[in-house]
């Protein structure tokens, strides 16, 4: 039985405890916007914040994981969905089938938070998720302008 | 806008299928859920429901996997409806509610860009016969004649009095008529939704996690079943010992699929796949153990020399032409094997009884997923029914359902159970149908002027076909095999005349299976031939796109695409410092297409794709932003392809199981995408594919450009580009 802070409540999750995060959130908390890729942390598709920094939580197991470290889902990300990058993903029609988003979405709030205003190299390094329909540009197109909107 | 069955199946279809179970489930509390209880509202037609409060419910047969299907449809039915935009919602139609009603609902297949090319007619049709007979009940109610009203945005005005209701008003008695035989579909010039970037429909729920793709089912009671198959296509297992994982947590059965897989049942997929990887499975192999990379090869090569092979397009003498020419060029060329990896493996959540079977899946075709189901289940298709969720990627992939046969197959042996078979990304990369392997022998003489005189083309290797529909092969052969290298037709026709030409296939099976891929055989054959056809140019002497546009002259819609990416990418202008152009076309889908490339490569090999200029001429455009969309989406499939892709084989198995050894192309590898939308109308071609063919040969022919060494094996990633 681990405790984990999830989106602002502590949650009892019952599982063993080399349970990958990502399937305690999935399975567990009933959170399923997190999404499983390729469970190597190869591709992104399950990224959430740890105390704000974007983690592939595929790759880790509950037991890292401590009860006064605040996880963040694609579900806690805003109250409703108006972060400034969902806003910008959805202005610029940034997803095509939407598995890999919530990833994205996650990667991109943890940049944005990190780097106000990146650069085209801050993005290519914080952004190495992976997107099969290949929404790449439009997902840059989508931090400049979430960034963008913050500074105005 | 709200979408009432983005995430998951209706509340309605779900009912009706649960109807007939024991066990009384219901589908996940998502919010999306909540929406999904229609009031019954009255159906103007198979298309087309209007509820009271105006709500227009569009019905879906196309299935959406990231690719706008289901908007750009509803723009074809609203520009006949003359519908409220914003009052608009989606419901997917079931196969089995079709095969009720003598399929009204025409083919649910989406693939090979078709999902609005091929219904066009008919989704148009619809919403105009709805607005003919919600403008009949208006009139009737007033006494009036119906060619007295107009239909705008939902309501109905009558000219001479200026009375006004809404649809939902007249819904009821609309439906209560007579369907008109004959409407007239509006002309081209007079669309006021078609040919709109309109924003999609579907997006909101993809921002917020919201959307409950097929992974994300849940049902009371359900289990999760994770399966392996024998890693040896053609194998079967052998034994395996239950005993020794059957006490682990949470597993439920352990049982032989068929007769060449297992799957572990357990309450969670952690549980389930921990479980599976710690059970002792044996195989046998079979004979298939004894293929590799190499003897695949092998087989190819001996291919390229056979006497024998199918023709796919001939005319002159080439061979003869060849010989006689004072200067031949040969060159080999080779593709590989690639899985589809779509981000979401494949799954289906599947409820079987002795009198029912339900499945919730990604499907890209339900019709064919519904006879799946139906064979699996050993039930008629009537006791069967496919309920379908948005795909978390397609691609190709999601047209065939041996993962749907299998999840049925698991479900089968757990009767009454919601069991959802979810597939672990290593089961998906190994178990994948794929892109055919090829390899191709082109030949080319060269008079002393350095015109081409004949070509000989001779591609060897896997036929789709005889393995996914062997009764659509003619006489054996394989005529999809020469998508872009047809001499005729309206879809994947040749852009060149050559005064002598041999194009043939000298079919080579192997026991990996291959499936239609993004792009499908234009992938390889653009290659081939728009590689070769730069190796010739250069050969004698001349430009390539000079070279390519003096057999261009009987094909003036290929050469417009090539002359506007030309044009754009400035062509027969200096690039930047260090930066070479390559270009490409093709005619594939229903669209022509080309691709100019702008790429540099430094001293040490590696490349960097600058920019990339596509021109697309699809008859029709439907939504310019979404095409724009499918263009970028179809580089990053391709240039993938190009950079990473590729699936080899070793003791029979295919050797890459995640991204990790199968990698794809990311962001920072990504060129600026410039998109040319230019419809010449008359004719619907997709948009889906085509331009996915062109963005590998042209930043090969760039990379030639670049570094004078010809690249003719895909992947370039093991490969020094300058050495
Ligand atoms: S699922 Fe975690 S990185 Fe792919
Ligand atoms: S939007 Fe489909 S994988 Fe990224």
């Amino acid at each position: 039985m681990a405790k984990l802070n999830i989106n602002g409540q502590v949650v009892e999750i019952s599982a063993a405890d080399d349970t990958p995060l990502l399937w305690a959130l999935r399975e567990q908390a009933g959170l399923t916007g997190t999404k499983y890729g390729c469970g190597v942390a190869a591709c992104g598709a399950c990224t959430v914040h740890i105390d704000g920094q974007a983690t592939r939580s595929c790759a880790m197991p509950i037991s890292a994981i401590t009860e006064d470290q605040k996880i963040v889902t694609i579900e806690g990300l805003s109250p409703n969905g108006m972060h400034p990058i969902q806003v910008a993903w959805r202005d610029l029609d940034v997803p095509q089938c939407g598995y890999c988003q919530s990833g994205m979405i996650m990667a991109a709030a943890a940049l944005l938070a990190e780097k106000p205003n990146p650069t085209d190299a801050d993005i290519d390094a914080a952004m190495t998720n992976i997107c099969r329909c290949g929404t790449y540009n439009r997902v840059r197109a989508g931090i400049k302008q979430a960034a963008g909107s913050r500074q105005g | 806008m709200t979408l009432i069955d983005n995430a998951a199946p209706t509340r309605r279809s779900v009912l009706k299928a649960a109807a007939g179970l024991a066990v009384g489930f219901h589908l996940p509390a998502k919010d999306v859920l909540a929406q999904a209880a229609p009031p019954a509202a009255p159906e103007i037609n198979a298309w087309v429901v209007i509820r009271p409060d105006d709500t227009v419910v569009l019905r879906m047969a196309r299935s959406e996997m990231g690719q706008g299907t289901r908007t750009g449809l509803c723009q074809m039915i609203a520009e006949e409806l003359h519908c409220d935009w914003s009052k608009i919602v989606t419901e997917y139609v079931t196969p089995g509610q079709s095969l009720a009603r003598n399929r009204a609902w025409g083919a649910f297949l989406t693939a090979g860009s078709q999902g609005i090319r091929q219904s066009q007619d008919y989704v148009r049709r619809g919403g105009a016969v709805a607005r003919t007979m919600l403008i009949q009940a208006a009139a009737d109610a007033w006494g009036v004649p119906a060619a007295q009203c107009t239909a705008k945005d939902s309501v109905i005005t009558h000219g001479g009095s200026g009375r006004s209701v809404r649809y939902g008003q007249v819904a009821a008695a609309a439906a209560r008529l007579t369907p008109p035989q004959d409407v007239a579909l509006k002309e081209p010039k007079d669309w006021t939704v078609i040919g709109q970037s309109v924003k999609r429909l579907d997006t909101a729920a993809k921002t917020t996690g919201a959307l409950v793709y097929g992974s994300d089912l849940k049902m009371p009671g359900m289990l999760v079943a994770v399966p392996k198959e024998c890693p040896v296509f053609g194998g079967r297992v052998a034994s395996f010992d239950a005993a020794k994982v059957a006490s682990m947590p949470g597993v439920k059965h352990v049982l032989k699929v068929g007769d060449t897989a297992v799957a572990v049942v357990a309450e969670t997929f952690w549980q389930a796949k921990t479980a599976l990887d710690a059970l002792p499975v044996e195989w046998n192999y079979g004979t298939n153990r004894a293929v590799s990379s190499q003897t695949i090869d092998a087989m190819l090569t001996e291919g390229l020399n056979a006497s024998e092979a199918f023709v796919g397009n001939a005319n002159g003498d080439a061979r003869a032409a060849i010989a006689a020419a004072p200067r031949k060029v040969e060159a080999v060329y080779s593709y590989p094997f690639q899985n589809h990896a779509p981000m979401e493996p494949m799954n289906a959540t599947v409820v079987w009884t002795a009198t029912r079977c339900d499945v919730w899946c990604p499907t890209q075709n339900g019709e064919a997923a519904l006879i799946a189901t139906a064979a699996a289940a050993g039930l008629p298709q009537t006791s069967c029914d496919v309920h379908r969720v948005d795909l978390g990627g397609g691609f190709g992939r999601r047209t065939t359902h041996d993962w749907l046969t299998q999840a049925v197959l698991i479900a089968k042996q757990v009767p009454g159970v919601p069991i959802k078979t979810q597939w672990t990304r290593e089961e998906d990369m190994v178990q994948g149908r794929y892109h055919p392997v090829t390899k191709c022998k082109l030949t080319g003489g060269l008079d002393a002027q350095g015109n081409l005189t004949g070509l000989h083309m001779r591609i060897s290797g896997q036929s789709i076909l005889s393995y996914v529909f062997p009764t659509a092969l003619q006489n054996g052969r394989d005529p999809v095999q020469f998508q872009g290298l047809n001499a005729g037709g309206n879809d994947s026709q040749i852009g060149y005349s050559f005064p002598n030409l041999l194009i043939d296939h000298a079919m080579r099976n192997t026991h990996v299976p291959p499936h239609f891929w993004r792009g499908v055989n234009h992938n390889q054959n653009a290659i081939y031939l728009e590689c070769f056809l730069d190796e010739l140019a250069h050969a004698a002497g001349q430009d390539p796109l000079a070279f390519r546009r003096k057999l261009m002259g009987n094909h003036p819609k290929h050469l417009a695409v090539l002359n506007a990416v030309a044009e754009r990418i400035g062509w027969g202008t200096p690039p930047p410092a260090g930066v070479f152009r390559g270009i490409a076309q093709q005619m594939g889908f229903g669209s022509y297409v080309a691709a100019a490339a702008e790429v540099s490569v430094d001293a040490a090999g590696k490349l960097k794709m600058h920019r990339i200029v596509a021109a697309t001429d699809c008859g029709y455009a439907v939504n310019p932003r979404q095409i724009e969309m499918q263009v970028e989406g179809s580089f990053v499939y391709g240039l993938s392809a190009l950079l990473y892709g590729e699936c080899t084989v070793k003791d029979g198995q295919i050797v890459e199981t995640n991204f990790d050894t199968y990698n794809v192309l990311r962001m920072d590898e990504m060129p600026k995408v410039e998109t040319i939308v230019m419809p010449s109308g008359g004719f619907w071609g997709g948009v889906g594919e085509p331009t996915i063919m062109v963005a590998a040969p042209a930043v090969l022919n760039a990379i030639f450009a670049a570094t004078g060494k010809r690249i003719r094996t895909v992947p370039l990633k093991d490969q020094n580009l300058r050495a």
